[in-house]
């Protein structure tokens, strides 16, 4: 049964080509289209420098020269005459964000007093405007702080003859008392691939099971063979066992492909134990294959079917974490989420990629999967006996 | 001779609609039975119950000796079935598909590969074997499905209009090969809407119209019957059914019947 099926399958040349296509896909849109903080370049920005003073040329440098760590500039500075020129400029959408920097600045900073700079974000795109502001705004702290470490050093100068002590004091620890570190778990930075990747292994394995097992048996009674598998004398649960079967070797071939593309063309790396990651995907498609089996005794046609599995498949794709961190969610999709097995799922799988977790950290997830693969079979195949033959 | 179907008051409900109403006949072992009536009068309900595929609503029917609602198992054992889908996969061979269909009766494989060369050269199928029959005309993907109807040589074979949609060469072949298989003993169940075709293959008709078995005679019989001189099997079908077309709702498309989208019972299959 199930080697006629991938057999059937195989010889479907166009369905195969999709079959590896569809995941590609996939992994760049989501890749590329929501921006990380590292892939930001060439960003268009207003600036407005009525500054006659230092300290405005030395933060116009400062923008000007501010490289990613690949080397490429971060922005292409556009100047412009006052705020309105910036806001226009925003309007006409030539410029991402404006900075304005007003004509007492250096002079305020001088005689010891605080200056303004003026960011005009974007509010018609709030995510670059958001990553836009978080930029400029660390870029101006940084300005400031090297003013403030010059300012602070003449201060101890002075104060040193009454307390000798301060002058071994660095000026950054008095401005900046507590720092922070980061301890990764895992060397080096990792990218929103690095993210992703897990949960669309997750989400391939589960619509490729579901909407394959769904799709294989309303095809068969379209066309009349499935009366051919009913009218042998083999038990309804060796037929739907087999059509499993295929299903799943099916799922595991395409998670695979998922991973070693996202290993070849996007750099993500596996941290964890293979086998566990395996067995993490085989769970997957067993707990999914309940479902298939429902979704697929009650459907008699194909077309049924496929809608069927985009109504399951839709909200499962957005809130179980494969796309958007679940901890984004408002409280009441957060709970909705808790209970879709593929949350479980993609979180399992990126905990093993990423994390490099062992059993300990991923056996709820485990028992989770099993259960409810368990209790969904449990109800299908009855469920799947009695549609079959009426 | 000994009956080697039995059917009796057997019936099927769909809702409020019932396809088949209380019908009881017996088929002889070795017979042809053929099976007429108009569309939607019952006749697939009826073959679809016979060969398991649908449990009926009451009434018992046993074929080859065994009850098709206790024991499907064993009916499905003895019986083979030409339905009006053609029951093969078209990215398979001819082959592998008799292959596929040998293996889930647990035929061991010479068996299967002897006995499928052997009735694809009875019906000129032998040379294309190798080729997926996704390729074939209707034609040939007939005698194939027949070929794999054959393969476990069963004691009943239900034919659901075999010849439908052939052209003259193919029916011609395949009621020879109907013939022959009668030759050999086997018992054959024929539905078709080619009255002659029945006339010159059926041993026993059967005419079921609106669920109900309204004449069940040998061919010659009922033309005897029939207040006509030189009567055909045809002229005997209209008088008894009727000339009017028929206009009632045909269960056999499963998104037309208004059923309730999930766990509704109305559903055929």
């Amino acid at each position: 049964m199930a080697r006629k099926d991938l057999l059937d399958f195989s010889r479907d040349r166009m369905q195969l080509v999709f079959f590896m296509i569809m995941p590609v896909f996939m992994m760049i849109m989501t890749g590329f289209i929501f921006p990380s903080q590292s892939s930001l370049k060439d960003i268009s920005l207003g600036l407005a420098n009525q500054d006659k003073g230092q300290m405005g040329v030395i933060l116009t440098k400062v923008l000007t020269e501010m490289k990613t760590s690949s080397g490429a500039a971060i922005f292409k500075i556009k100047t412009y005459a006052d705020v309105d020129g910036l806001k226009q400029g925003i309007r006409a959408q030539a410029i991402n964000g404006g900075v304005f920097i007003g004509s007492d600045f250096s002079s305020l900073v001088q005689n010891n007093q605080q200056a303004t700079v003026s960011l005009v974000p974007d509010q018609s795109n709030p995510q670059i405007s958001q990553i836009l502001t978080q930029i400029l705004e660390r870029v101006i702290a940084g300005t400031g702080n090297s003013v403030a470490q010059a300012k602070v050093g003449e201060m101890l100068k002075l104060t040193a003859t009454a307390n000798p002590s301060l002058s071994q004091v660095d000026p950054e620890a008095i401005i900046s008392p507590i720092q922070t570190t980061l301890d990764n778990l895992i060397p080096g930075e990792t990218n929103y691939f690095q993210f992703i990747a897990p949960g669309i292994m997750a989400l391939i394995v589960m619509m490729s099971v579901m909407a394959g097992l769904a799709a294989s048996v309303s095809r068969e009674r379209e066309s009349g063979t499935l009366d051919g598998l009913l009218i042998a004398p083999v038990s309804r649960l060796s037929i739907i066992l087999g059509k499993s079967l295929s299903q799943t070797v099916r799922g595991m071939v395409q998670g695979l492909v998922v991973l070693f593309l996202a290993i070849l063309i996007f750099g993500v790396h596996v941290y964890g134990n293979w086998l566990i990651m395996i067995l993490l995907m085989f769970l997957g498609v067993f707990a999914f294959m309940g479902v298939g089996i429902l979704v697929s005794a009650m459907a008699t046609a194909q077309e049924t079917a496929m809608t069927i599995m985009m109504t399951l498949q839709f909200p499962m794709m957005f809130l179980s974490g494969t796309f958007f961190p679940i901890q984004q969610m408002p409280h009441f999709m957060q709970y909705i989420s808790k209970v879709i097995p593929l949350t479980y799922e993609s979180t399992a799988l990126r905990k093993v990629i990423v994390l490099s977790a062992g059993f300990s950290a991923v056996w709820t997830e485990i028992v989770i999967l099993f259960v409810f693969g368990a209790v969904m079979l449990a109800i299908a195949v009855p469920m799947f006996r009695r549609m079959v033959t009426r | 001779m000994e009956n080697i179907i039995e059917v009796k008051n057997l019936t099927k409900k769909f809702k409020d609609l019932t396809a088949v109403d209380s019908i009881s006949f017996n088929v002889k072992k070795g017979e042809v039975f053929g099976f007429l009536g108009p569309n939607g009068a019952g006749k697939s309900t009826t073959i679809r119950m016979l060969t398991t595929l649908m449990r009926p609503t009451s009434g018992q029917a046993t074929v080859a000796g065994h009850d098709v609602s206790s024991q499907p198992d064993l009916v499905r054992e003895h019986i083979g079935l030409v339905a009006e889908k053609i029951i093969l996969y078209d990215r398979l061979t001819a082959m592998e598909n008799l292959m596929f269909f040998g293996n889930l009766y647990h035929l061991p494989k010479n068996v299967i590969k002897e006995r499928a060369a052997k009735w694809l050269k009875a019906l000129d199928m032998d040379k294309w074997e190798k080729k997926q029959t996704g390729t074939f005309s209707t034609g040939m993907k007939q005698r194939v499905n027949i070929v794999r109807a054959l393969l476990t040589e069963p004691e009943v074979m239900f034919l659901d209009e075999p010849t439908l949609g052939l052209d003259p060469q193919t029916s011609r072949s395949i009621r020879d090969f109907i013939k022959d298989l009668h030759a050999h003993g086997v018992t054959v169940i024929l539905t078709t809407h080619i009255m002659p075709e029945a006339d010159e293959l059926s041993d026993t008709i059967a005419i079921i119209d609106r669920g109900r078995i309204i004449a069940l005679d040998t061919p010659s019989d009922l033309k005897a019957r029939c207040n006509k001189p030189n009567a055909t099997l045809e002229d005997v079908f209209l008088s008894l059914t009727g000339r009017v077309m028929r206009e009632e709702t045909h269960n056999n498309i499963p998104s037309a019947r208004g059923r309730h989208f999930m766990g509704g019972r109305s559903r055929i299959r």
